[in-house]
């Protein structure tokens, strides 16, 4: 009992934190440039965002600045944003094409 | 003493003119187009009348007026915009704006039925702009710019009727002969810079004052190099080919521009440098051959000119070299002088001519003329007061003036004597060929038969008499009067010691060979029409060589025009431009093509490949900026160690 509180009250590292989101970005990394399905490449974006978000905060709280903390919060806006516009635009293409392969999607090439 | 004088009001209004008629006159009626194009030089007129007014006999002056503003200041070189008036820019600006005036009006005249009447009339205004810029100026550089625009304006109204090719020709030959000229005065110009420092004429000539023992020398190059802008816009040997080729322009254009002031200015440019050209004794000498050359080979050529306007060309030149003469032997108040009646007898011999051609229909062949005193009375009789004015009869214009300068070089030292000879030849081939003139065109029968004479109108009769006019009376002021006026702008003249007896001999001399002159042709064209044909035809090769006006053309042609062409052709056409930089163009092009073809596989369009590249970017950098981190601080781990 008083260990599982010892653990609880115990502060996690902080390389921990700086691993986990080093993990979520390369996933997200790994994650756009594998999946052929645009809105799991849509998802892997916003991991990799959250993953930065995550080190943001991380870093806050290291250096007690409140700036890491405010980043990320615009940070959350423009993914929110980004969602928005991204859905829209994963629609149109879908209306349009009938499919949503990345590798299908490909009429900007010369 | 401080007068306003308003200079910059002279040149100012002619381009106010030239502006308007060239921006609105198309839409104008004829009217306003005319009204605006004599306004401006009748106002540019009566400002210099004004200025010679409070000239008064010239205690005032010279005047100078300098814009505030300077116009180039570059280091240690200053250039201003600044008018000078002085007895010579005096003199010379009253010729310039009066004549020039009284050919305006001609032109509404003789122009009246053209196409492009308000093109002509600001290109008319231009020139007087130019023209009074480069009598005005008070550095040598702003008189190169008049000079330049005079060049432009003449370029202009030679070419007045450009769809006709000669016509379009000529302009680019008196343009381009010009540029060989300008070329000779820009060397000047450079040289007088590196030399003074400075292009201010009265600051040019207090230097050299200052320092008698200057003579020769760098003087006779700037001299040398003048008088190679001069030849080339006064039509001196060996510039002056373009000058008869000019007459494709409209008449009034041949009498103001081509014969009363813009050929002048070469006269004009070495009395206003007169300081230079009196301590090279060499260049002056130089001058004075070169005039009196052109003088006795133009009248030559001018003997069998069939086109009345090139006799009176070949006239011009041959008056220039004289004016030339005059100044080669330092009597630059008599150059000036006879510069002055020049423009009045040969302005009115060529709009008198141009009454004719008017008269005619066109006809510009002397030898479809004939009998026309009875037809064309006013112009008949303007005309016989140019032709006794230029041949050189007493009490007329051209008499007084091309005596002085016959006297000033008969008494000019080493070679005077030689100089006066050639004058006195070329004053018998005047008379005779002017008066030649004067009996295919007005006397005998007429040898045209399908064509009504009718005289011009009043707006063109008038100016012939007012020229008519000037031309009796415009030598009686006296070259010993006329000197002593400009002695403080040219320096005075050394013809004070003549004696009486020298000056009458010489005097009646002139006049007996200008009576010889007159004698041979009333013999030739009166009594026995027949006689100059016979004489052709006895000496076929002196007489083609003449007609051809010495092949001047055709060796220029040979010698620069067609090397020149060539060149151009094969070296400049084929090998520079097609094969150096077209060639060079197109391995360009083909580089940029190539790259472009590798480059465009990576354009894949594949969402995913641009990732990888991106990421593969990323990492790159990453690394980058990462590895020297590592290697520093294991570098300082190991110090620490």
């Amino acid at each position: 009992m008083s260990s599982t509180v010892q653990l609880l009250q115990q502060e996690v590292p902080l390389n921990c934190y700086l691993l986990l989101s080093a993990v979520l970005f390369c996933l997200g990394a790994a994650g756009f440039l594998i999946k052929r399905n645009l809105i799991t490449v849509f998802m892997s974006i916003e991991l990799m965002l959250n993953a930065v978000n995550l080190s943001f905060v991380t870093f806050a709280h290291q250096w007690h600045q409140v700036k890491g903390q405010i980043f990320v919060f615009f940070v959350m806006m423009v993914a929110a944003a980004e969602a928005a516009v991204g859905l829209a635009i994963i629609i149109a293409v879908f209306r349009a094409r009938a499919t949503l392969a990345v590798d299908r999607i490909d009429l900007m090439k010369l | 003493m401080n007068v306003h004088l308003h200079l910059w009001l002279i040149p100012l209004l002619p381009f106010a003119g030239f502006l308007f008629n060239g921006i609105f006159g198309r839409r104008l009626p004829k009217a306003a187009v005319t009204t605006v194009a004599l306004l401006a030089p009748l106002a540019s007129l009566i400002v210099v009348l004004n200025a010679a007014v409070a000239a008064g006999s010239g205690a005032l002056l010279p005047v100078t007026e300098t814009c505030p503003r300077s116009w180039i200041d570059a280091g240690t070189l200053h250039i201003d915009f600044s008018f000078v008036l002085d007895q010579l820019s005096l003199v010379m600006l009253l010729v310039v704006t009066g004549v020039g005036f009284i050919i305006h009006v001609y032109s509404v005249g003789y122009m009246g039925h053209e196409e492009g009447y308000w093109r002509f009339f600001s290109y008319l205004n231009l020139f007087l702009f130019f023209m009074t810029v480069l009598v005005l100026a008070g550095n040598a550089l702003l008189m190169f710019v008049g000079w330049e625009g005079v060049g432009l304006a003449s370029y202009l109204l030679i070419g007045f009727y450009f769809r006709r090719q000669s016509a379009a020709d000529a302009g680019k030959k008196a343009f381009i002969v010009n540029r060989i000229g300008d070329f000779g005065f820009l060397i000047g110009l450079f040289l007088l810079l590196a030399n003074f420092g400075t292009l201010t004429f009265s600051d040019i000539a207090s230097k050299i004052s200052a320092d008698p023992a200057m003579t020769g020398g760098v003087l006779t190059a700037i001299a040398l190099c003048l008088l190679v802008g001069a030849t080339g816009k006064s039509a001196q040997l060996p510039l002056y080919v373009w000058l008869p080729d000019a007459m494709e322009g409209p008449t009034p254009v041949s009498a103001l521009i081509h014969a009363a002031t813009m050929v002048t200015a070469g006269v004009y440019m070495i009395a206003r440098t007169h300081f230079i050209f009196d301590r090279s004794p060499f260049a002056l000498g130089v001058v004075a051959i070169v005039g009196a050359a052109t003088a006795l080979f133009a009248a030559t050529i001018g003997l069998v000119q069939n086109d009345i306007k090139r006799v009176l060309a070949y006239s011009t030149i041959s008056q220039l070299g004289y004016m030339f003469l005059g100044c080669g032997v330092a009597a630059y108040s008599a150059a000036i002088f006879h510069l002055m009646t020049h423009a009045f007898f040969k302005a009115l011999l060529f709009l008198a001519a141009g009454s004719v051609i008017h008269a005619l229909g066109g006809e510009q062949d002397l030898r479809k003329m004939g009998g026309l005193r009875k037809q064309i009375p006013i112009t008949f009789w303007t005309m016989t007061a140019a032709v006794i004015a230029i041949a050189g009869f007493p009490p007329f214009a051209g008499f007084f003036s091309k005596d002085a300068i016959l006297l000033a070089a008969f008494v000019h030292g080493p070679g005077g004597k030689a100089l006066w000879f050639v004058g006195l030849v070329t004053a018998l081939l005047t008379s005779f060929y002017m008066f030649r003139l004067w009996y295919l065109a007005f006397m005998g029968e007429s040898r045209s038969h399908d064509v009504h004479p009718h005289e011009s109108p009043w707006s063109m009769l008038g100016p012939l008499v007012i020229l008519a006019l000037l031309s009796v009376g415009g030598g009686w002021i006296g070259i010993g009067r006329f000197a002593a006026y400009l002695a403080p702008s040219v320096g005075a003249s050394s013809t004070e010691e003549v004696s009486f007896g020298l000056e009458v001999g010489l005097m009646v001399l002139a006049v007996a060979v200008a009576f010889i002159g007159w004698f041979i042709a009333d013999r030739f064209y009166r009594k026995r029409p027949e006689r100059p044909a016979e004489l052709a035809a006895s000496m076929p090769a002196g007489y083609g060589l003449l007609t051809n006006k010495y092949y001047v053309d055709e060796i220029y042609n040979a010698a620069f025009v067609r090397p020149v062409m060539m060149f151009s052709k094969y070296v400049l056409e084929w090998v520079v431009d097609v094969a150096i930089l077209g060639g060079l163009a197109l391995l360009l092009a083909g580089a940029a093509t190539f790259c472009g073809a590798i480059l465009q596989r990576w354009q894949s369009g594949n969402l995913r490949s641009y990732a990888a590249w991106l990421a593969l970017g990323a990492a790159a950098i990453l690394l980058f900026v990462l590895v020297p981190h590592m290697f520093g601080s294991t570098g300082i781990t190991l110090a620490g160690h």
